[in-house]
C-alpha cells in the first residue's frame, strides 16, 4: 500500500484514502453465468448508485464481493487498496475493511445485539473496545438511529420488523467503521419514515468519508442518500454510468431501453 | 426469515428457531414407546438389553457392557459435599422406609444399580426449611475399573424449599438410581452436571415423586464422558403440582448422550414442561431424546408441553428424538410436544463471519445461543453463568 507523504501535512486528522476496485469479474452460481465482467472503482468518500432491474445481477455483485459461497468467481479480481481479497475467508474481508448491508439480515436466536456488536467490533478493531467507551459508542449510534436502548438486549435479528433491521444494519455499519460499504436494497421493506432514519444513518456514515456502493432498484432511496456516480446494471455488467442525472432519466424512463420493461421507480 | 426447522411433529404452534434442516434428518421415528412404563426393582424383570428393547434401541450396548453384565462393586465415588445449616446428609440402610418408597428403576440397568448398591447416600430438608444456598455433592471416580452402584436420595420435607446440585467428574462406570421425594407444597432444584473425563459411563435413573402442589425443576447438563444416560421419571402425588425438566447435552466425537423421560400425569391439576437441546459435533457422536407423556383419565386440568431440539454441527452425527404424548382424558387445559433436528445453518455463519467474526467464532456464538435457552431455566444466577462458562469450554475443547 501506497504511502501518502502529503498527509502528514494537513492541519486536520486527515481521513485516509481507501478504493474499491472491481476488475473484468465473472461470477457463476451453480455454473450459470451471472456477472460477466464487471469493472467498478470506490473511492473513500464516493457513493456509487448501482441500478438495475430484477434478475440483472446487482445482489450478486454484493454477495460476491462479501464472499457469500453460493457464488463462484469464474474470472476477475476485487482489489481493496490493491490487495485481491478475493482469497481471504469472509470474515477477513470484513476485517480488511468491507462492509455488506443486507438486504434479508439473519436470526441467531440465544445471541443478543449487545454481544453480537461487541463480538464483531471486536474482531475488526483487533482488540476488545473498553467497555465504558464501548457502552457510550452504541448508545450514541442507537440514539442517531432513533432505536430504543432495550434493542440492545433483544436476539439479534429474531422477531424484528423490516424497519428494525435495517437500522440494525446501519447500527453495526456505523460501529464497525468499513472503508467500504456495501448497501444491498437498503430501501426494500420501509415506509417513509424507517427510509429517512435509515438515510440520515447512512449518510451520518458516509460523511466520515467511507466509500458507498449503494445497491438499489428504485430510485426513491436516491432523494435521500445522493450518489456522486450512478450506474446501470444489465444482464451481469455495467452498461452505462454517470452522474446523478442519470437516476433521473431511468426514474422517468424506466429500464427500458436496455430492454426490461421494470420501472426504475415507484 | 422464517423458520426452517424441519418440525417433525408439531401439535402445538411454537416458536420458531435457528436452525436449517435437511429433509431426511435423523430421528423421525415411529413412537414405539409404551404409554406405561413397566417398573420394577428386580433386574430379571426385564429383558435382556438388545436393539430389538425398546430401551435400549439407541443406546452403545457394546460399550455400555462393563455396566450391564451387573457384576457387584463395593466401590464408590468420592465424595465432596457443602450442606447448609439445618439440611441433613445420611447414609441410610436400603430397607429403611423412606428409601424403599421411592420410584422403581424403568430398565435393567436401573434395576441392576438399585439392586447392587447398597446404603443410600440420603440428603433430607426438613419439613418448611428453606434453603437458600444450594446442597452440592461433587462425586469424583479415580479409576476406571471400579463399577460404582449406588443410590441417592433427595427427600424434601412439605413447604421446604431447596436446590441440589449434584456434579460428576474423573472416571467411573457408574449407575445410579437417584430419587427425588418432594413433599407437598415444597419446591425443589434438582440439577445434575456430567462433566465426566473420556471413558466414563453413566447411567441414571431418575426418579421424582411430586406432592400436592408442590414444585420441581430438573436439569441435566451433559457435557463429559463417553456414555451418559438419563432416564428421568416424573410421578405426581398430589394435585397441584408443577414439573419442569430442562436438559442440555453436547456431544463430540465417540460420545453418546441419551435422555428418556417419562411424566406420568395421574392426578389432577399439574404441569409439566420439558425443554432438551443437543449440539453434537464429530461423525461419531449420537444422542437419543425420548419424552413419553402419558396422562391418565384422572388427570383433568393437565398442561404439558415437550419440545427436543437437535443441532448437528458435523456430517455424520446423529440425533434420535421420539416425543410420544398419550392423552386418556379430554379434560385438559393443553398437551403438546414438538421436536426438530436440524443441521448448522450456513446463513447465519455468513452473517456472522461478514461481520469480521471468524468462523470458529462463529459458530460457538451460534451454539451457545442454541443453549442459552435451556440455561435460562437455571434460577441460580452464580450456576447459570458457571455452566455457560462450562459450555463454552466444551464448545472450545472440540
Amino acid at each position: 500500500m501506497a504511502t501518502d507523504s502529503s498527509a502528514t501535512e494537513t492541519p486536520y486528522p486527515s481521513t485516509p484514502s481507501h478504493t474499491l476496485e472491481v476488475r473484468d469479474l465473472h461470477v457463476a452460481v451453480d455454473g450459470t453465468p451471472i456477472l460477466k465482467g464487471v469493472n467498478l472503482k470506490v473511492s473513500s468518500g464516493q457513493t456509487h448508485a448501482i441500478m438495475g432491474p430484477n434478475g440483472s445481477g446487482k445482489s450478486t455483485l454484493a454477495y460476491s464481493i462479501a464472499g457469500h459461497p453460493k457464488y463462484t468467481v469464474t474470472s476477475g479480481e476485487v482489489l481493496l487498496d490493491g490487495v485481491d481479497v478475493l482469497g481471504l475467508t469472509v470474515d477477513a474481508r470484513a476485517r480488511a475493511g468491507l462492509f455488506l448491508e443486507m438486504q434479508y439480515p439473519v436470526e441467531v436466536p440465544g445471541v443478543s445485539v449487545s454481544n453480537f456488536l461487541r463480538t464483531a467490533a471486536t474482531a475488526v478493531r483487533g482488540e476488545a473496545p473498553k467497555l465504558r467507551d464501548w457502552a457510550r459508542e452504541v448508545s450514541g449510534a442507537m440514539v442517531d438511529l432513533e432505536m430504543d436502548p432495550a434493542f440492545a438486549g433483544r436476539n439479534v435479528n429474531e422477531g424484528f420488523s423490516g424497519g428494525e433491521k435495517k437500522r440494525h444494519e446501519i447500527l453495526q455499519m456505523a460501529l464497525l467503521r468499513p472503508k467500504i460499504a456495501i448497501l444491498d436494497e437498503t430501501d426494500s421493506g420501509l415506509d417513509v419514515d424507517a427510509l429517512r432514519v435509515v438515510s440520515a444513518g447512512v449518510n451520518q456514515v458516509r460523511a466520515t468519508g467511507v466509500g458507498t456502493l449503494l445497491i438499489t432498484h428504485y430510485t426513491r432511496i436516491l432523494r435521500y442518500i445522493e450518489p456522486d456516480f450512478v450506474h446501470v446494471f444489465f444482464d451481469g455488467r455495467i452498461v452505462e454510468s454517470g452522474g446523478k442525472e442519470l437516476a433521473t432519466i431511468l426514474e422517468d424512463e424506466g429500464y427500458a431501453r436496455f430492454g426490461s420493461a421494470e420501472p426504475a421507480s415507484v | 426469515m422464517t423458520d426452517s426447522l424441519t418440525v417433525i411433529d408439531d401439535t402445538r404452534a411454537t416458536a420458531g428457531g435457528p436452525l436449517t434442516s435437511r429433509p431426511h434428518s435423523h430421528g423421525l421415528v415411529p413412537t414405539g414407546s409404551p404409554a406405561e412404563r413397566f417398573m420394577s426393582r428386580t433386574p430379571d424383570d426385564f429383558e435382556e438389553p438388545s436393539v430389538r428393547v425398546e430401551d435400549w434401541k439407541f443406546a452403545p450396548l457394546r460399550t455400555l457392557r462393563p455396566l450391564l453384565a451387573g457384576t457387584p462393586s463395593d466401590a464408590q465415588l468420592r465424595l465432596d459435599s457443602t450442606v447448609p445449616a439445618g439440611v441433613e446428609l445420611l447414609t441410610v440402610a436400603a430397607d429403611d422406609a423412606v428409601v424403599q418408597s421411592v420410584p422403581q428403576p424403568t430398565d435393567r440397568l436401573g434395576a441392576l444399580a438399585w439392586d447392587l448398591s447398597g446404603d443410600a447416600l440420603v440428603v433430607r430438608v426438613p419439613d418448611g426449611l428453606e434453603v437458600a444456598e444450594p446442597i452440592l455433592l461433587e462425586l469424583a471416580g479415580d479409576d476406571t475399573n471400579p463399577l460404582v452402584w449406588n443410590k441417592i436420595v433427595i427427600d424434601l420435607g412439605v413447604r421446604s424449599r431447596a436446590t441440589v446440585i449434584i456434579e460428576y467428574t474423573g472416571l467411573a462406570k457408574y449407575a445410579a438410581v437417584t430419587s427425588a421425594l418432594v413433599g407437598d407444597g415444597a419446591s425443589l432444584d434438582l440439577v445434575q452436571i456430567q462433566n465426566w473425563d473420556t471413558g466414563s459411563l453413566h447411567n441414571d435413573h431418575v426418579g421424582a415423586r411430586l406432592g400436592a402442589g408442590s414444585s420441581y425443576r430438573h436439569v441435566s447438563i451433559s457435557l463429559g464422558g463417553t456414555v451418559a444416560r438419563l432416564t428421568p421419571t416424573v410421578a405426581f402425588a398430589g394435585p397441584g403440582a408443577k414439573a419442569e425438566l430442562v436438559g442440555l447435552a453436547f456431544a463430540g466425537p465417540g460420545q453418546y448422550q441419551e435422555a428418556r423421560l417419562y411424566v406420568d400425569h395421574s392426578v389432577p391439576d399439574c404441569q409439566s414442561n420439558v425443554l432438551y437441546k443437543t449440539a453434537l459435533e464429530g461423525d461419531t457422536s449420537r444422542t437419543a431424546w425420548v419424552g413419553d407423556v402419558r396422562i391418565r383419565p384422572a388427570a383433568t386440568g393437565t398442561q404439558t408441553y415437550e419440545l427436543n431440539r437437535n443441532l448437528l454441527l458435523a456430517d455424520g452425527a446423529r440425533a434420535d428424538s421420539v416425543p410420544n404424548l398419550e392423552i386418556e382424558t379430554g379434560e385438559i387445559v393443553s398437551a403438546g410436544h414438538a421436536s426438530a433436528t436440524g443441521r448448522f445453518d450456513d446463513l447465519q455463519l455468513f452473517y456472522l463471519q461478514s461481520r469480521g467474526i471468524p468462523e470458529v467464532e462463529a459458530r460457538k456464538l451460534v451454539v451457545r445461543g442454541f443453549f442459552v435457552e435451556v440455561l435460562n431455566h437455571i434460577a441460580l444466577t452464580s450456576l447459570r453463568e458457571r455452566l455457560l462458562r462450562d459450555v463454552e469450554t466444551r464448545l472450545g475443547a472440540s
